[in-house]
C-alpha cells in the first residue's frame, strides 16, 4: 500500500515552508544557510516523487534521468556549502558577528 | 509502506521545526542531521535508493560535518540574551501559512496524484540502482559530469581563496 504522489509532495512542500520560516525568521546567518540546504532538499522530494510517479508501470523502472538530476543538485548544493561557509568565515572575520541584523553597512 | 512513510515524514518535519525553533546552532546542526536521514529514508520509499545513500553520505556526512566544525570554529555564543525580532517573526509566519494554504488548494485540485502509487516489484538489487544512474551518468550525461568536475574545482580554489587571510602570502 504506496502512498499517493499529493501525500509526498504535501511533504515536500511542510519541508520547504519550514526551511522558507526559517531564513525569514532567524537572524543568525548559519542557520539562514542550514535552512536554505533544507529547501533545497525539498525541491529534491518532489523531483524524486514525479520521478517515480511517471515509473508504476508495474515493472522495474525505467529512464534515470530525474535522478540524474537530482544527484547533479545535491553535488551543486555541496559546493554552495563550501563556498558560503569560507564567506561567512572570512565575514566573521572582518566584523565578528554572524546576525545579520549587524550587517547592515550597505543599508542607506 | 505508508506507515513507514508516515513515521519518516513525522520524523522529517518535526526535526526541521526544531532547527527554526532552536536558539543553540549546535542543537539546529544536530537536528538537521536527523531530519536529512527522515528525507533520505522517504528517497528510499520511492525506490530511489542511490538518491538516498547519496543524501546520507553528502548531506549529512560532509556538508553538516562542515556546518558544525565551522559552528565550533567561530565558537558562536547562542543568542539567549537577543530578544525577538516579532515583525520578522508575524511576516514569516503569514508567508508561510499562505503558501501552505495555496499548496493544499492546488494538491486537492490535482486529481492524477491522488491515487495511490503503483508498487514497483522487486527490492534494490531487481532495479539494479545505481548501475542503471552509473549508466546515464557516464554515457548520456558524461559531459555534464565533467562540467560538474570543473565547478567542483573551482569552488574548491575559491574556498582556498576565501579562507587565505588577508595580506599573507602575497
Amino acid at each position: 500500500m504506496m502512498p499517493s504522489l499529493n501525500e509526498y509532495l504535501m511533504v515536500s512542500g511542510l519541508l520547504f515552508a519550514i526551511g522558507f520560516a526559517g531564513v525569514l525568521m532567524r537572524r543568525n546567518i548559519i542557520i539562514i544557510f542550514m535552512c536554505l540546504e533544507m529547501m533545497l532538499s525539498a525541491a529534491n522530494l518532489s523531483l524524486v516523487a514525479f520521478w517515480r510517479f511517471g515509473n508504476g508501470q508495474g515493472m522495474p523502472a525505467q529512464g534515470y534521468d530525474a535522478q540524474v538530476l537530482v544527484f547533479f543538485v545535491i553535488a551543486v548544493a555541496a559546493a554552495e556549502v563550501a563556498v558560503g561557509l569560507a564567506i561567512i568565515v572570512a565575514l566573521f572575520r572582518a566584523r565578528c558577528t554572524v546576525h545579520v541584523e549587524d550587517l547592515n553597512s550597505m543599508k542607506g | 509502506m505508508s506507515l513507514l512513510f508516515y513515521i519518516f515524514s513525522g520524523v522529517m518535519l518535526v526535526f526541521g521545526l526544531l532547527v527554526v525553533v532552536n536558539r543553540n546552532p549546535v542543537s539546529s546542526a544536530l537536528s538537521l542531521v536527523v531530519s536529512f536521514m527522515g528525507l533520505a529514508a522517504l528517497f528510499i520509499t520511492l525506490n530511489a535508493y542511490f538518491i538516498g545513500v547519496i543524501q546520507i553520505l553528502v548531506y549529512t556526512g560532509a556538508v553538516m560535518v562542515l556546518f558544525l566544525f565551522i559552528i565550533m570554529l567561530l565558537d558562536i555564543k547562542s543568542e539567549q540574551c537577543r530578544k525577538l525580532n516579532y515583525v520578522a517573526m508575524g511576516g514569516g509566519v503569514m508567508i508561510v501559512l499562505a503558501f501552505v494554504a495555496q499548496l493544499t488548494m492546488i494538491l486537492a485540485g490535482y486529481a492524477p496524484g491522488k491515487q495511490r502509487l503503483v508498487e514497483l516489484p522487486g527490492d534494490a538489487a531487481v532495479h539494479q540502482d545505481v548501475k542503471r544512474v552509473g549508466e546515464a551518468l557516464f554515457t548520456h550525461f558524461n559531459f555534464h559530469l565533467q562540467l560538474l568536475g570543473v565547478l567542483l574545482l573551482i569552488a574548491t580554489i575559491g574556498v582556498v581563496v576565501l579562507s587565505r587571510r588577508q595580506g599573507e602570502g602575497n
